[in-house]
């Protein structure tokens, strides 16, 4: 043997990097959120007291709870709406002798690609009472009276964020799926046939058990996808999340304690908090699918 | 002869959702791109039509490149994508390499610790990060960004392609070793070339959301000389609102770079998604 220099040598650049930027700034992070500032300004350690400020003084804790609340139906939104189109996309996209399906898979994922400003930005324009495009279509067929300034509401604002998000990302539900769908042997399908099991009946019954990993993996992506989003609500609705914060999530709610937002002055030591109850709710997330699910769901090897 | 009628009626029915949602995800790209080429006028008569003779109209583009710094914008995405890309594929792919090829204490773990990245996202640790970057007098700077979308990057990297690297044969990389050439060679020279394809997948996956991220350009590189096309769109629509024109114009600018791209590699994006599927 020549030594194990070279290993040294290929780990080296990989780990320093991701330690040094990812991994120890987010122990910093967790660190800091058991500091603040005393009476002189001096940093001090104060143990857990800016999580029960966080959870429990009212000045901190109703926007705490709301932001948590709403990125709760965000995450609801996403499981109901956008996981079943995908996968019924898939299931369709999937089936055999199906002609132009290259040209639908590519379509359908466009949006995915596209940034959040441009996704914000346009259907802001689309949904705009001002240009009339969403009120003109409804009129079309004769749905007029539905229309309601759905970004300006407080009741409305949010759910239609989220299907607005839902709209972007069903590309990526459906690609997953489209993959675990077409990795299933054609026996399994024949014999399937076989039996008389087909059409509707075959993909609730063979198909469908067979692509629960898959299901596992794209509900576990959505979750640490949705609890982590920003870029949308702070896109369409500014860093305020209006109208009154009724759509208001984790990450805009973070930015806007981390970095301050007009009167409001940052605050590094309530951000690290609130970035870190953030990160044990991801945690809490990914731990559950690690231990609860995927080793329930059963995994069948061809 | 029922049986084939069913058929046909299960295929119509396939593609009319298909086609439904078709519709539905480029409709909102097509209303703005049609109407950035129209006068204000026709965007509000008739915002479905397309521009005829009388409506065309290019005055958004014209208060765009007059007014907002896009080219330099561009210039900021295109110098933080290509570099954060190459260390990704570099540092990645030696990293993987080394976790896919030799046996010693803890690579395990080394594999489990780098893999750790994927779940949880880097965002979480920006207060810190933007302290680094204070402290090392990064701020403002396209370095910090690198840094960053690096770091951001590396975790899939690394797990894609040791996953890839340990089907490359090992009586390749042994007959290399036999005749003499160094670890670094064989790396370089043999393996390397046997995954382009991963790569490539990689290189798709990781330019996406560097390119789009609006977070750190927002936090770490706000300076007008740094700024990226996506937190300068986002910049420059914020401050048009009223001139539908010019935020139409801006929106198109924005989509259709993008657009190109992924129409050239959307083939290689959608077999890395399905890898191992295909038969």
């Amino acid at each position: 043997m020549k030594g194990k220099l070279h290993i040294a040598v290929f780990l080296a650049p990989a780990v320093l990097v991701y330690t040094a930027i990812m991994i120890v700034p987010l122990f910093g992070t967790l660190n800091l959120s058991l500091f603040n500032l005393d009476a002189a300004k001096e940093r001090v350690f104060v143990g857990l007291a800016n999580f029960a400020t966080l959870f429990g003084d009212p000045r901190w804790s109703d926007s705490f709870w709301n932001a948590l609340g709403n990125n709760a139906w965000f995450f609801v939104v996403h499981m109901l709406v956008q996981n079943p189109i995908g996968i019924a996309l898939a299931a369709i996209l999937s089936s055999p002798r199906l002609r132009f399906a290259a040209f639908y898979r590519t379509a359908i994922f466009i949006p995915t690609i596209l940034s959040f400003v441009i996704v914000g930005f346009v259907w802001k324009l689309i949904l705009s009472p001002i240009w009339g495009i969403a009120p003109g279509m409804l009129d079309a067929v004769g749905l007029k009276a539905l229309f309601a300034p759905w970004l300006g509401k407080e009741e409305y604002a949010l759910t239609t964020l989220a299907l607005i998000s839902v709209w972007q990302f069903v590309g990526i539900p459906m690609m997953l799926i489209y993959a675990a769908l077409l990795s299933i042997p054609d026996e399994v399908i024949e014999a399937a046939e076989m039996d008389g099991v087909t059409g509707w009946s075959q993909f609730w019954k063979i198909k469908l058990p067979l692509i629960l990993p898959s299901i596992g993996i794209i509900s576990i992506l959505t979750f640490v996808g949705n609890f982590n989003a920003f870029d949308l609500i702070y896109v369409a609705q500014g860093a305020l999340a209006g109208p009154n914060f009724s759509t208001d999530i984790l990450g805009t709610f973070l930015y806007r304690t981390f970095f301050g937002f007009q009167l409001q002055l940052g605050d590094p030591h309530m951000g690290a908090t609130i970035a870190t109850a953030m990160f044990f709710i991801i945690l809490i997330g990914v731990c559950v699918y690690l231990f609860a699910i995927q080793t329930r769901l059963r995994r069948y090897q061809f | 002869m029922s049986q084939a009628r069913r058929s046909i009626a299960r295929s119509i029915a396939a593609h009319g959702v298909l086609i439904l949602w078709t519709v539905i995800a480029l409709f909102p790209v097509f209303v703005t791109v049609v109407n950035s080429f129209k006068s204000r006028k026709a965007i509000f008569a008739e915002p479905l039509a397309l521009p005829g003779p009388e409506s065309f109209d290019l005055v958004g583009y014209a208060t765009v490149l007059k007014q907002g710094d896009f080219f330099q914008y561009f210039l900021n995405s295109m110098t933080v994508t290509v570099g954060s890309l190459f260390f990704v594929l570099l540092f990645g792919a030696m990293a993987a390499f080394a976790l896919s090829e030799y046996r010693f204490r803890g690579n395990g773990l080394m594999g489990l610790y780098l893999a750790l990245g994927i779940m949880i996202p880097i965002r979480l640790g920006t207060v810190a990060i933007l302290q680094l970057m204070v402290a090392s007098g990064l701020v403002n700077t396209l370095t910090a960004l690198v840094l960053v979308y690096t770091a951001q990057g590396l975790p899939l990297a690394v797990f894609i392609l040791s996953e890839f690297m340990r089907n490359v044969s090992a009586d390749l990389k042994n007959a290399g070793r036999i005749d003499g050439l160094s670890e670094y060679t064989i790396f370089f020279k043999l393996v390397l070339p046997l995954v382009r394809p991963a790569m490539a997948t990689v290189a798709v996956f990781t330019l996406i959301p560097i390119w789009n991220d609006l977070w750190f350009p927002l936090i770490l590189a706000p300076s007008e000389a740094t700024k990226t096309i996506t937190l300068g769109s986002q910049v420059f629509i914020g401050q048009f609102v009223t001139n539908w024109n010019a935020v139409l114009a801006a929106l198109s600018l924005a989509i259709v770079p993008v657009l190109i791209l992924y129409l050239i590699f959307s083939r290689q994006l959608i077999r890395g998604i399905t890898a191992g599927a295909v038969k």
